[in-house]
Parts: structure tokens; sequence; C-alpha cells
């Protein structure tokens, strides 16, 4: 089948690119299915169902759609690392200071840690493990390496994953506004020069990421 | 953290009547405060109301004025092209404040109503008349560096006792208060609106009542009727650290000029009382004036005569008499 390119929003982010792709083809698919099975597939989302013990939810992370069952207080965080076995979002903090916990909901740069993973019933998240295409690194993972961009490494997912959105959103133009929008990862080795050369290096070079 | 049950209203009449049906529920937008006071055991709503997916994201100007949502992002906010047109006060205040993912996912709304940062409003295991009414203040006599110097009363013949020393956390709500914006809130009897000079209370009597908002309402927008200030406003915030830090003081200046001349004036500061503090008074001393730095030193040092400071933050007088002058500076573009 032929997919319009075009159709795809300007603004997607690549990674959500891929899985608007992918969805497409799924749509795409299921318009060759019996009636009713379609119907059943488009249903309006009444949102997740479940009571004060127990919610069941979907969403999609790093593209592939999950369906949980969790406790509403559990945060999407601990959904991440707990549930999905995606550890490589980190804990710092746990109240919103530090950044280490940074992914990306529907294409915007998201503190997992104060929102409940029932809030994002329906949302495409993105984490550091789906920013790299397989074994291949993204730009700024690459120049995160080539810069020293860390010590310890335990703020890097969040300060990667926060750097990818700084560029986006159009705030890498120089040190200070790097530094600026970057104000809400913390890095306690005191890494900071570096990060911010890698960040403006990726920008410099124009790729897109 | 206590269980709650999650619900997720499609209208806001179906999101009114889950407040009203369960008086312990609490609506969430952003979360990015009351998930803290939920983890830390300060806020318990027994059901959560997810606003999220209301149709309140709109940021229009339509005849006289800007109408804002109350679930619109404030990054959205801050680089709307109408805001920054017709309010750039607004955009300034808002990009002052928090980090890039927090804007993210902080609402207008959620912004009118987050709840102070005062230490010992989040200890559990210290007095707060604003967490725990009739315990006490324990910043009164505690660290209090960060603490307010305004008070009821100020300004109108002494000041009143207070019984929460604790100040508004916002600089949108700052820049907005300067500006004379309405608050539109929803509620069982219709839509009603209020100044958001009236919106935040002061901490004589109920601290824990951070507005007048009565239970179950919900705000839907906040609108900014059209003024001649944007050539002439500045927001300007002082804190501990260049960025990612809550105010010790800020200022929020909005000027109309011409002929080297203000003819109008508005202002509010931030980090100093109960709520966003306007200084009332800056209209009358300067209409008319042309501007100079002896003009403006008056008029900060004229507000700052009813200040009252507590025993670590004295510096903020005269810190808040500087900014004012320095955002005044700023706005008229003198040196």
């Amino acid at each position: 089948m032929d997919i319009d390119h075009d159709a795809i929003p300007p603004d997607v982010p690549d990674e959500d690119r891929r899985f608007f792709l992918k969805q497409s083809m799924f749509i795409a698919g299921l318009s060759m299915a019996p009636a009713d099975f379609l119907q059943a597939a488009l249903a309006p989302d009444d949102g997740p169902v479940g009571n004060a013990v127990k919610v069941k939810l979907s969403l999609t992370v790093n593209g592939k759609r999950k369906r949980i069952s969790i406790d509403p207080r559990m945060t999407l965080l601990d959904l991440l690392r707990e549930n999905l076995g995606l550890t490589g979002t980190k804990k710092g903090c746990d109240f919103g200071q530090c950044g280490a916990c940074t992914v990306h909901v529907n294409g915007r740069r998201t503190l997992s840690c104060l929102t409940f993973a029932v809030m994002q019933h329906g949302s495409k998240v993105t984490t550091i493990e789906g920013l790299s295409d397989g074994e291949k690194l993204h730009p700024l993972q690459e120049a995160f390496i080539k810069h020293d961009g860390f010590q310890c490494g335990y703020c890097t997912p969040g300060q990667v994953m926060s750097g990818v959105a700084c560029i986006r959103e159009g705030h890498a133009g120089s040190a200070a506004e790097v530094r600026e929008y970057m104000s809400g990862n913390l890095c306690r080795c005191g890494a900071y020069p570096n990060i911010v050369d890698a960040i403006l290096e990726v920008k410099k070079e124009g790729t897109k990421v | 953290m206590k269980p709650f049950q999650y619900l997720r209203p499609k209208t806001i009449a179906e999101a009114i009547s889950m407040a009203t049906d369960y008086p312990e529920a609490q609506y969430i937008a952003g979360g990015t405060n009351l998930v803290e006071l939920m983890k830390r055991g300060i806020a318990s709503p027994s059901k959560l109301i997810d606003i999220n997916h209301l149709p309140l994201k709109k940021i229009e100007h339509r005849y006289d004025r800007l109408r804002i949502g109350a679930l619109a992002l404030n990054s959205d906010v801050a680089k709307h092209k109408s805001v920054l047109s017709r309010q750039p006060l607004l955009a300034q205040a808002l990009l002052a404040g928090a980090s890039g993912q927090l804007r993210n996912m902080a609402t207008v709304g959620g912004n009118l109503l987050q709840r102070t940062r005062c230490s010992y409003f989040y200890d559990l295991a210290l007095p707060c008349n604003k967490r725990k009414p009739g315990t006490g203040c324990g910043a009164e006599a505690g660290i209090n560096r960060t603490h307010a110097i305004f008070f009821a009363g100020n300004g109108f013949g002494g000041n009143e006792k207070s019984l929460c020393i604790a100040v508004h956390p916002s600089d949108m709500c700052v820049a907005l208060t300067a500006l004379d914006t309405e608050v539109v809130i929803n509620g069982t009897g219709g839509e009603r609106r209020v100044l958001l000079k009236d919106f935040h209370r002061l901490s004589t009597l109920q601290p824990e009542l951070d507005t007048n908002l009565q239970p179950g309402e919900l705000v839907t927008a906040i609108e900014v009727t059209d003024n001649a200030f944007a050539q002439h406003s500045h927001y300007l915030k002082i804190r501990d650290r260049a960025s990612y830090a809550f105010a010790l003081v800020s200022v929020a200046a909005a000027l109309q000029m011409d002929g080297g001349r203000i003819w109008d004036a508005r202002m509010a500061l931030g980090g100093v009382a109960h709520k966003p503090w306007r200084y009332w008074a800056i209209d009358l001393m300067l209409r008319g004036q042309a501007p100079s730095e002896k003009l403006f030193r008056e008029v900060a040092e004229h507000e700052m005569q009813s200040a009252k400071a507590t025993a670590q933050n004295a510096f903020k007088i005269k810190l808040t008499s500087n900014a004012i002058v320095a955002a005044l500076k700023a706005a008229t573009g003198i040196s």
C-alpha cells in the first residue's frame, strides 16, 4: 500500500513519525477487515476502566502499544521502570526538582515522576530506550560521548531527552539559551559545560533530531 | 499515598457534578504540584477528577480581550503570538518560572491554584496553620528568609496579625495581577467572574484557604482586557540561582507612555505576600511624570514604608525597593 508521507504533520518528531507510519499501515490494513471488527477497533475511547485498587489502561511506549492493569497511584516513572522494565529513565528526587525522569509524552518533554500513569492512557511516550535506532545511537547521545557530557551518568538519560527537546523547540541558539532551557536538569557531577557543548554541536551540525 | 479512584469526565458539567457529589474529590490538570502533595500526604483526595480532556485549551483574542483556557499549557501560552504581541509581560513571567519540562505540563488554571512552597507546609512533622489549622506558624519564629513582608492592613493603618507568613509562589499570577486579569469560574450555579486581585486570599483568617473558590467550582479561563502596556512592560525576577528557582522578589511593571511621560502605570510584586501584591498607589504617583531614577526611587521607597520584616528577611525590603527601580527603568528604557 502507499503511505502519503506529506500527510504526516511536519512537527511530529522522528520517533513518533516512525510510529505514525506503522499506525497508518495498521489502519490501512483494517480498512480491508470486516466492518464489525473495524467498528470495534475504532470505537470511541471511554478512558481507563477500574476502581481505586486496579485500573486498566493502554498507552504507546517507544512505538509499542501496551495494555496494563495497575494501581491508579502508580506514576508514569514507576510504570516505565517497574512494570515495563525500561530502567533507562531514572528516579532522582521523585518530586520534579531534578529532571532525571524526563521522557517525551506526545512529543513534549515531561517529568514522568509528576504524572500518574493512568492520566497518560492513550498517550505516546518515548524514553531514552526509544531514542536510539536499535544499536545506532541518536546524534545527541554520540555528542555526549564525544564531549564527555557526564561522569556518573545518572542524570544522563534525562539530560539527553531534555536536550533533544531543547533543540527541537528551537532553544539551542546559544550557550546562554541552552543553559536557561536546560535548567530543569541537574547534574551533581557538574558536567554542565560539556553537556552544553554537546547540545550546541548537534544543533550547529543541523542533524535532524 | 492514600488510594484514590480515577475519574475522567467528558464535559465541564460532568466534572463539576463529580466534584460537587464527592467533597473529598480533587481536580487534577498538569499535576506538577498536586502529585507532590499527594506523595507527601499533604493532599489525599479519595477521587481524582482528571480534567485534561475537557475542551479548555484554547487561546484566542476576541473583541477587546485575550481569553486563555484554563488547560492551556504554560509553554503554549508563553509562545502564543497573541500573548507575545498583546501581553508580553505574561510571556516574560511564564518563561521566568519553572523549567521546560514543568511548563509543558503545568496549566494556567493549575498555576493559579498551586500551593505555597513554604518548607513548613511540606514537612508533616512541623506546625503549619495552612496545612493543619490551629497548629501555629512554624516559620514565624523559624527559618523565614524567603517569607512575606507585606500583610493585610499594610498601608491602611498598620499590620494585622497574620496566621501564615508564606508567600504565593507563582510568577504568572504576578504579571496577571498587574494586568487586572479576570478569572472565569464555572460551578453548579453557572458561570461567574472574579478579578484576580480578589481570587487569592490574604492570611488573616483561614490560611488553609489560598483562594475564594467555592467547593466544586472549576476555573475555566482567564481574560485580559486589551491595554496599551505592550511597549513598556517588564518582569524582573530575583532568585538565589540564575534559573529554575522561586522568586525571592519579583516585579511586574506595565506602563503606558506618550511624549516622554507616563500616562498609566500598573505594578504587582511577587515573593513578598500571601498573594500577588498589587502596588495600588503607583498609578497616582507616576501619572503625568517623566521617568527618572530619582522618581522611581521615591515610588519604590513609598511602598516599602509599610513592609514589615521577620527575623531573617529584612534584606527583602531593600531588595524589593531596588527591584522596583530596576523594573521601572527597564520598562521605560532609561539607563
